[in-house]
């Protein structure tokens, strides 16, 4: 393989060791699943308490087993544009994100009957105090929600926002990118407010650029 | 902060942001400048620090690249 230009010392190496020419490629691959593994099972850790025992290695396995197929898969594509662990690792942390979407579904929370929108203000984490303002924020948003918001943005912003349901496990169920679900929301954000501005609950002057 | 000042900080949007695709195809440069200068990865994709600051899941995922690369795991 043609060496990158300007490639660091330790990248060079790496694709050198993923050289299926290499004398010592069969190690340069356990050393790299070794680290994928090891990262993996960090960050299902990491990212969730409701997955334990042989569960975490179970995943960790799987998603460090994928992302080994795609760096191999993908190796000529790395251009040196960071260090080549760097780019690497990445694989294995958006594979981590994906099966913990779809693992989800193994034991999603209980089932909500409805919309139940008196959540809302807990989901944005309102004084529980502001009892009043808490009841007439909800009331406004779902007129919002209903007035501007398709169908299919209701369904999602009610999943993501009220029912607490992370956008990865969404993807994994309905087959979508998590950007397509993260547009969505987008979307519905941005309309909810032009909704609220307009009749007077929010504030107009606070312009969408100075409040990111 | 009270609940209106919540519900206008949740509803807001930033027109830079560029979405999760594009912020995830750079993840692994923007994850090397942050670990050598968070201000370098901001002034040179802030489209893409814009995106991860309103993006619960893409903000995990250079989370978990960060704690790879620091050697911690």
């Amino acid at each position: 393989m043609e060496r990158v230009a300007g490639l660091d010392d330790e990248s060079a190496e790496w694709l050198r060791l993923l050289d299926p020419s290499a004398a010592d490629h069969r190690a340069g691959l356990d050393r790299l699943h070794e680290r994928l593994l090891r990262i993996a099972r960090a960050e299902v850790r990491r990212r969730t308490a409701r997955i334990v025992g042989p569960e975490v290695d179970d995943l960790a396995h799987q998603a460090a087993a994928d992302a080994m197929l795609a760096i191999l898969a993908k190796r000529d594509t790395f251009r040196g544009e960071s260090r080549f662990t760097t780019w690497a690792y990445r694989f294995v942390i958006l594979e981590v994100s994906s099966k913990l979407g779809r693992h989800f579904w193994r034991n999603p929370p209980a089932p909500l009957d409805d919309e139940q929108w008196e959540r809302l203000p807990d989901r944005l984490g309102v004084d529980p105090h502001e009892h009043a303002e808490a009841r007439h924020l909800a009331e406004v948003v779902r007129a919002a929600v209903d007035e501007t918001l398709t169908e299919h943005q209701r369904s999602v912003f009610v999943e993501v926002v009220l029912h607490g349901v992370p956008l990865d496990a969404l993807c994994a169920r309905d087959g979508v990118t998590r950007s397509a679900v993260y547009k969505t929301v987008f979307d519905a954000r941005r309309k909810i407010r032009a909704a609220l501005v307009a009749n007077g609950y929010l504030d107009p002057s606070v312009r969408q650029e100075e409040s990111s | 902060m009270n609940a209106r000042e919540r519900l206008a900080r949740f509803l807001r949007t930033d027109p830079r942001d560029v979405g999760c695709d594009e912020a995830m195809a750079v993840l692994h440069v923007y994850a090397d400048l942050v670990a050598h200068d968070a201000g370098a990865a901001t002034e040179r994709y802030p489209g893409v620090a814009a995106h991860l600051a309103a993006c619960g899941p893409c903000r995990e995922d250079l989370t978990g690249l960060l704690a790879a690369l620091s050697g911690d795991v």
